[in-house]
């Protein structure tokens, strides 16, 4: 009992057997496969079933503290900072900036994507300072987007909204 | 330095809840709790601990939509994957080492927002040894279990059913309990038996709804409260992961009560435990939970719940809540209603359903398929 | 509440913390073992250095990130064994990312609140399980309702919160690629590493682009793995070792879910939990107190960005420091002499072993090749997680 006085260098070792891809793909090692049925109806809330219904509408709805005085969006039903219920409802404008973005190559599944898709944190236009929302940008070169850029939505023909945030289907730049 | 129970909370507890998403019955239950702790959460909450599994939610990391709802935003605030009494625990722990004054302790079950929730109980299990076998609901699970305990013990149907009328029945005396009623052994008796030797009615049905603790320390407790309820001891232990080297009677809950009852001082619960809720998701688990929480000795356990030994006016009322069979299965929140009830009847709230105590205890077990379970010591 | 009351921490605990011992797998991309049986091959290293059995453990905390990589409901459940918590106290928790130094926080709690003597904290993570590849089980993370059906890929919000970082500091991709060519330098020492290579600046910027900014060099990769910290009183500390390593704070802080109402460019949840940890561990100005520190590395530009969050640089100024060679390991201010994520692997929780781990390591001058060249006294390291909200800090000294 005495591993103070030891000279070693840990870790000492490094246990493990590591495996190539291939050992999988070519059955080299023994591996049980499974696809499980899972699923789920979650339960959207008052909030945010409010902001979906008004999407179809093709409108962007915000909550508001009259505590903080910040109008949140995407909106809920407390403000999480006060530790309040919220006191209104405004609408914002479908216009805003872009706060940051990633020009992506990559699909859910690290697949690479022939085309890359840009994806944008956008502050709408109405609502309080960083109140943005994550959304992707179109009708613009990946090389032509910048922070700070005016943005404004385009979207879905109404016969085709179904309640979703897809139904803005892309942001696309004010100037042109 | 002694922990407090400050404040409670609860939202629910409903068969579904359509109209709320998780947040907003989370949101309630906190809501309720500070404003019973006098406390603004924004201010005076040091540490916030949620249990939550993952795969009960639907998320893959849970964690991130806790803070909001519990006023914990930029604060400590953190998950442990485990029912509601280890959460309890944690907190003990953390006000023990004083890393919080005040510490707040939240569980919830949204179980109506899973589709499958056989699949997600299989999802629990070992991939290679037991995932594959059968196609069965796992229930079959615990009727496994249940076949061998009952015939070790000598437990009979009608006493198994026993179980079933009196939580039930307790159940109607309290309005938060969606699946109370009027029923009879012989009811009982008559349902199918779906896993034999497991009848419909020993099943707990799915519940939602949500549970707050606020936790002090004891200068704290002093200063906001007259009512304190003291944690006095707290136990957690797990047995084995693996279904096969189970003991089958409970052994995780008998070791966590030894924990709960030395911290507690208590040396003859049956004696000195004055009130207890235990884990009822499965009615057989009742019998087995009383007798390693040492609340009666072995083979008498059965005869007692018969002569009405653990009625809410017997000599030590078990689930006067009306258990799990009751208020439904709340998932990882399980645990949550029964140190409600305790602290509720402790604090002399419980209404219609009020007993007379001065200790209780609650238990809570991790469900099919684990051999997990805490136990918490309440006493005034 | 009526009466009023000097919120804060007191730090009155029942009983000092000890770390003892510590072990660690490889990190590889895909390992053949089990996740118990990499716990298991994590804990038999800490115990031969603890020089302990595990029948001397009272509890046992686990660190395990999504349930979702392993294909697993209740994963502390099934790994229980494995991690050497069959017949004790056992409790999983879960920050996220961040539970790689949670795990250790939460061993703390477990030793000073008096409850335990003993503990044995271990993180394990088995990424591979996962097809068609671990980013899959990140689909998940994203909330249903506004994020999901953007189909997102977990690295988009990196490349967000690095661009917003570069923009408002005005921090080249060049500043930022040092950090990747110095931790994969610093792991070709560290027996574990994954990715241990020499690589040039240029090499990251032409790297294959994921979503830009961030490109393949940038990132850590995912792996597999397990790490192990044995946890003790005073009195054990004592009969165990003649040199061991005190916790003397520890912090943590979870930011609101709405990522997207944040400014991403610092960290503030990183920076509410060094407030936390410091003021337990009575330091008042971490960059002349503190000698070496492990800040989380998924990223390269997160190196930067949680060294400002610690404090341990101004905002803006950590790229400043890293191209000077102040973070080197014979810089002034080591910063992951492992190796890190970047250069030894990322498995989730388990990266414990290049954080926790490591600091302990160093602060016992036990290092050997990757020992820093100043003397150390106190060291930090840190752990982030979930959407780029919760930091989780530990201040670790081999003075009590």
């Amino acid at each position: 009992m005495s591993v103070g006085k030891k000279d070693i260098s840990c870790p000492p070792e490094a246990p493990g057997t590591p495996l190539k891809d291939a050992d999988i793909t070519e059955k080299k090692v023994t591996y049980v496969e499974d696809h499980p049925d899972m699923r789920y109806a979650w339960t959207a809330g008052q909030a945010i079933s409010r902001f979906l219904n008004e999407l179809k509408e093709g409108r962007l709805i915000a909550t508001k503290c009259n505590k903080c005085r910040r109008i949140l969006f995407p909106p809920r039903m407390f403000c999480e900072l006060c530790y309040k219920p919220i006191d209104d409802w405004v609408y914002v404008k479908d216009t805003g900036t872009v706060q940051t973005f990633s020009i992506s190559y990559i699909d859910p599944d690290a697949r690479p994507l022939e085309e890359p898709i840009i994806v944008a944190v956008i502050a709408v236009d109405g609502a309080s300072k960083n109140m943005a929302f994550m959304h992707v940008l179109g009708e613009v070169e990946p090389k032509d987007v910048y922070i700070g850029m005016k943005v404004k939505a385009v979207w879905k023909p109404e016969e085709e909204r179904e309640g979703s945030v897809t139904d803005i289907k892309y942001w696309k730049p004010m100037e042109k | 330095m002694r922990v407090a129970v400050v404040g409670v909370g609860y939202s629910g507890f409903n068969a579904n809840t359509p109209d709320l998403s998780w947040k907003e019955i989370t949101l309630e239950a906190a809501t309720r709790a500070y404003d019973d702790a006098g406390i603004n959460p924004r201010k005076d909450v040091d540490s916030i601990v949620t249990c939550a599994e993952d795969i009960w939610e639907g998320f893959a990391i849970f964690d991130e939509f806790v803070p909001d709802q519990l006023g914990g935003v930029l604060k400590p605030t953190c998950t442990v994957c485990a029912d509601f009494l280890f959460g309890i625990a944690t907190a003990y722990m953390q006000i023990k080492s004083e890393l919080a004054d005040i510490a707040v302790v939240e569980a919830h079950s949204k179980a109506s927002d899973i589709l499958t929730f056989g699949e997600t109980i299989k999802f629990a299990m070992d991939p290679i040894w037991l995932r594959e076998i059968g196609s069965a609901h796992p229930y079959y699970f615990a009727a496994l279990e249940m076949s061998q305990y009952v015939n070790e013990c000598c437990i009979t149907e009608e006493q198994i059913a026993e179980v079933v009328v009196k939580n039930k029945n307790n159940a109607l005396k309290n309005s938060s309990a969606p699946y109370g009623s009027k029923i009879t052994v012989e009811d009982v008796l008559n349902s199918p038996m779906v896993f034999d030797p497991m009848r419909k009615l020993e099943i707990a049905p799915r519940a939602d709804g949500a549970i707050v603790f606020v936790l002090a320390n004891e200068d704290v407790a002093r200063d906001i409260t007259d009512t304190p309820v003291w944690v006095k001891g707290v136990g957690w232990w797990s047995e084995t992961s693996n279904y096969d080297t189970m003991s089958f009677n409970a052994a995780y809950t008998y070791k966590a009560a030894k924990m709960a009852y030395k911290l507690a001082g208590i040396t003859n619960p049956a004696k000195e435990i004055d009130i207890a809720e235990v884990d009822d998701r499965f009615a057989f688990k009742e019998f087995q939970h009383i007798e390693a929480l040492q609340l009666s000795k072995r083979f008498e356990t059965g005869t007692l719940m018969q002569e009405g030994y653990f009625a809410k006016d017997g000599e030590l009322p078990v689930n006067v809540s009306g258990g799990s069979l009751g208020i439904g299965n709340l998932l990882e929140a399980t645990g949550g209603q029964k140190a409600l009830e305790i602290v509720l009847q402790l604090r002399r709230l419980a209404g219609r359903r009020q007993v007379e105590a001065e200790t209780g205890v609650a238990q809570a077990w991790r469900y099919i398929p684990t051999a997990s379970g805490a136990v918490t010591v309440f006493g005034v | 509440m009526e009466v009023e009351r000097i919120s804060g921490l007191k730090f009155h605990k029942k009983q000092d913390v000890a770390i003892v011992g510590a072990g660690m797998t490889t990190f590889k991309r895909r390992l053949n073992e089990t996740g118990k049986e990499l716990s298991y091959l994590a804990i038999k290293q800490a115990l031969e250095e603890a020089d302990m059995d595990l029948s001397d453990i009272e509890m046992v905390v686990m660190g395990s990130a999504p349930d979702t990589f392993d294909g697993l409901h209740m994963k502390g459940e099934y790994l229980l064994d494995g991690s050497g918590g069959s017949d004790r106290p056992y409790m999983r928790v879960f920050v996220g990312g961040g539970t790689g130094v949670f795990a250790p926080i939460a061993g703390y709690w477990h030793v000073a609140s008096g409850l335990a003597d003993v503990c044995l904290v271990v993180c394990e993570e088995k990424m591979s399980s996962s097809h068609p590849h671990p980013q899959s089980a990140f689909k998940y993370i994203w909330d249903p309702i506004l994020d999901r059906p953007l189909n997102p890929n977990l690295i988009w919000i990196f490349a967000l919160e690095m661009n917003r970082y570069m923009h408002v500091h005005n921090i080249k991709h060049e500043d930022i690629a040092l950090v990747s060519v110095k931790n994969k330098a610093n792991a070709l020492d560290h027996p574990c590493a994954q990715l241990a290579e020499k690589i040039t600046v240029e090499d990251v910027l032409n790297s294959e682009p994921m979503a830009l900014p961030v490109r393949r060099l940038d990132v850590s990769p995912p792996s597999d793995g397990a790490a192990a910290l044995i946890m003790v009183a005073p009195h054990i500390a004592r009969q165990v070792t003649d040199n061991p390593v005190w916790v003397t704070g520890v912090g943590w802080a979870l930011d609101t879910t709405m990522w997207t109402n944040r400014d991403l460019y610092f960290p503030r949840y990183v920076a509410e939990a060094a407030k936390m940890a410091y003021r337990m561990a009575h330091i008042t100005d971490p960059r002349k107190e503190i000698d070496v520190a492990e800040p989380y590395d998924p990223f390269d530009y997160k190196e930067l960005h949680h060294m400002e969050g610690l404090g341990l640089a101004k905002k803006g100024e950590a790229p400043i420091l890293t191209r000077e060679g102040v973070t080197a390991r014979d810089g002034d201010l080591p910063c992951s002499p492992s190796g890190g994520l970047l250069g030894v692997g990322n498995p989730i929780a388990a990266t414990m072993g290049v954080k926790a781990g490591e600091l302990y390591w160093q602060l016992a001058y036990r290092a050997g090749k990757r020992q820093v060249a100043k003397e150390v006294t106190t060291g930090v390291c840190q752990a982030w997680g979930d959407l780029m909200q919760v930091g989780t800090v530990m201040v670790m000294s081999n003075k009590r």
